[in-house]
């Protein structure tokens, strides 16, 4: 029989190990389910990696995918460093990209793009923060679940959306037919591309930096580890939490907040209500399987998004429906998820006679010793000594 | 207003789409009651339905169809459970796994059957409507007819399995078991009771009715396949479990209202007037459920003394941790 026992630390070597081991088994039972499905599981596989990573166009794809994904796992991770479960990434980033479009909005067409990208980012982050912030007070002052809070605060987020494509903000050009839609944001301030990639990639890059510099180097960093490890003790130690889990919440916000704000401006170019793409929900993983450190996130985010990028491949040359790249993705991340277990505990192997024996004669040793039975010592504690003998063999039978 | 409201028509429209909620929410709550809260709802719901009208159409057979819709969003469920209770990952991340999973299985599955109606013979059995009256004695119980007695067994059932898992859950041995296991594992555990074995019971089990739920959308309300046809009901319905307070009795009309509200804005742009003002918007009328919901959290967590479900939520059980 298997008993499970707690691991004290696991080496980078074993992390690896098994986590290739998930990977694989994710991607075994993907082409199996993919030959269930009818279609050529190791062309489909062949075609997703290809896609994602074989050509130059592919990878700015991806990178194009990992802009928004990496940005908001960066994000997440500062929320979840304090356990404070952020499941609001979607409603973050869509208010981001509102608050930038806004500013578009509003902005005249004679505003330089210099003053106009700034004033559209800094509303990304003013957006995000401020979603973030209504749990993040009920959370602080009540204790109201944020698990839950923020999940329905993404649903409101994404109806106000719809609201502004479909009716407020429409763009009721007679050129467009009456179709629902929001303007193109200013011409200026669409972010510029380098090697047919967004500029928007030195975000994720900067902030994976400065995430990693404020988590391990700074005291604000330490105080958030503290709070997450064990509110009573940052207490104890004098930190002010309420302070320390506000500002954390406002931090987690605004960068989501300003990932919605890149894409929509490096990206969409308008606000629509799949400005995510399902980003702030994939994100959420990808923090976890990064361990919430802000390097890997970088890495899990660019494979991530290859997966996606990937999926489009398939289909284009196998026909292979892109819903199966959900199907790998979620079972990719699923196994991931199931190697940490073994990262976590350990299985013991433990035969059920062999440990009686071995309790048995343990227990035997204790209850001849010459040095307490024999000495005269009165009845009453000789007989707890064997009442005590009997409760350990009947214990050693039962296990 | 209040003319839309009380109209027949829009009080049975509810009640049919509220049915879809209710199953999911029977479903999630029975798994919530365990201590897992599974974020997955949408993605079993989209397994059970896309697998279930799968069988639906190349068998052309009910049972079978429903047999499938289980098996489709119970092995989602399991995966969630296997996850969660044996292996003790996040339960957060693995039910949003599961959701990425469950979405793209049943949009490639459903992609097979996609423009195919639901085939005839099975159309009779959602035809037979068991309370409805032939011939209305007079106006009023004309309206109760329309209203509320004009709908197919698999309403009823629902209502009737809602009624059942009241009973079950406050006032039977088993039902006992799985409360205190959502609410304090280690206590049910050294009372004997087999928290492994409940938990994954009742994470299958809810997930099965999940996607009992999913299979309804297809097959009987829309009565064809499309991509992601749920169009987030799964969220809607991890909303409703807190709305309703975890009670199986109280998600009856808690559905009812979550499906009166989803509907109300469709039903309020016919009313020109109504349609002008920006609170009955179609899309600011969806918002109501979540902030209603919120509402409900914000009331909860404000009173000290409430109840605010399963305390061992979030939490993997170790036998080992002190």
């Amino acid at each position: 029989m298997f008993r499970i026992t707690k691991r004290d630390k696991s080496s980078i070597s074993d992390s690896l190990i098994f986590r290739s081991f998930g990977f694989a088994v994710g991607i075994i039972l993907s082409m199996l389910l993919i030959l269930l499905l009818g279609y050529n599981p190791i062309a489909s596989i062949a075609a997703l990696f290809d896609g994602a990573f074989g050509s130059l166009g592919g990878l700015r794809n991806t990178i194009k995918f990992a802009i928004p994904l990496a940005t908001t796992a960066l994000g997440l991770s500062i929320a979840f460093r304090m356990k404070f479960w952020n499941i609001g990434g979607e409603g973050q980033l869509l208010m981001g990209g509102t608050a930038a479009m806004f500013v578009s909005l509003i902005a005249g067409p004679n505003i330089p793009g210099w003053i106009l990208i700034p004033s559209m980012l800094i509303a990304g982050i003013i957006g995000g923060a401020f979603w973030a912030l209504i749990p993040g007070i009920f959370r602080i002052q009540l204790r109201t679940n944020e698990t839950l809070f923020t999940l329905m605060m993404n649903y409101v987020a994404l109806y106000l959306v719809k609201y502004l494509y479909h009716d407020l903000w429409r763009d009721r050009d007679p050129a467009k037919f009456n179709f629902p839609g929001i303007k193109m944001i200013q011409q200026q301030a669409v972010l510029p591309n380098v090697f047919g990639i967004s500029v928007g990639i030195i975000v994720p890059l900067i902030l994976a930096f400065l995430v990693y510099i404020l988590i391990k180097r700074t005291k604000p960093g330490y105080e958030i580890r503290v709070v997450g490890e064990s509110e009573p003790t940052a207490n104890y130690a004098g930190m002010n939490v309420k302070r320390i889990m506000l500002g954390g919440v406002l931090l987690s916000g605004g960068i989501i907040g300003l990932a919605g704000a890149v894409k929509l401006a490096g990206e969409t170019m308008t606000l629509t209500d799949n400005l995510t793409g399902g980003a702030g929900f994939t994100a959420i993983v990808i923090a976890w399987l990064a361990n919430l450190s802000a390097p890997f996130i970088l890495v899990v985010s660019f494979l991530v998004a290859g997966l996606e990028q990937g999926a489009q491949t398939m289909q284009l040359r196998l026909g292979v429906p892109a819903a199966v790249a959900d199907i790998v993705k979620g079972l990719i991340l699923m196994s991931f998820l199931g190697s940490e277990f073994f990262l976590r505990y350990r299985l013991v192997m433990t035969s059920v006679i062999g440990k009686n024996k071995r309790l048995h004669s343990q227990m035997k040793n204790h209850c001849d010793d010459p040095n307490v039975s024999d000495v005269s010592a009165t009845r009453s504690a000789e007989s707890d000594l064997t009442d005590d003998c009997a409760v350990r063999d009947e214990k050693a039978e039962v296990r | 207003m209040l003319s839309i409201l009380t109209q027949p028509q829009f009080i049975a429209s509810a009640i049919s789409f509220s049915v879809i909620l209710l199953l999911g929410t029977l479903g999630e709550l029975l798994t919530e009651r365990a201590g897992h809260l599974n974020l997955g709802v949408e993605g079993m719901m989209l397994l059970g339905g896309a697998i279930g009208y799968y069988a639906a159409v190349t068998t052309e057979s009910l049972p079978l169809a429903l047999i499938a819709a289980c098996l489709g969003s119970g092995m989602g469920a399991f995966m969630y459970g296997f996850l969660t209770v044996t292996l003790r990952v996040n339960q957060n991340v693995t039910g949003l796994a599961l959701t990425m999973f469950g979405m793209g299985l049943a949009n490639a599955v459903g992609s097979k059957v996609a423009g195919t109606s639901t085939p005839v013979s099975i159309q009779a059995y959602f035809e037979y409507q068991p309370f409805h009256i032939k011939n209305p004695a007079n106006e009023l119980i004309a309206y109760i007819d329309r209203a509320f007695l004009s709908h197919d067994l698999y309403v009823y059932l629902t209502i009737l399995l809602a009624i059942v898992m009241t009973i079950f859950l406050f006032r039977s041995r088993e039902g006992l078991a799985l409360r205190l296991t959502g609410e304090n594992a280690a206590a049910a555990d050294a009372s004997g009771i087999k928290v492994t074995r409940i938990k994954y019971m009742y994470i299958v089990i809810g997930g099965m009715l999940c996607g009992l739920g999913g299979l309804y959308l297809p097959l009987v309300q829309q009565g064809s396949w499309t991509d992601t046809i749920t169009a987030g009901q799964g969220w809607l319905v991890v909303a409703l479990v807190i709305f309703v307070r975890w009670h199986p009795i109280k998600a009856i009309f808690g559905s009812f209202v979550f499906g009166a509200l989803s509907i109300l804005g469709y039903s309020v742009q016919l009313n020109t007037t109504l349609a002008k003002m920006p609170i009955f918007n179609q899309f600011i009328m969806s918002m109501f459920p979540y902030i209603l919901t919120i509402i409900v959290l914000v009331i909860t967590s404000a009173r000290k003394k409430a109840w605010g479900g399963p305390a061992e939520i979030g939490h993997a059980y170790f036998r080992e941790d002190r």
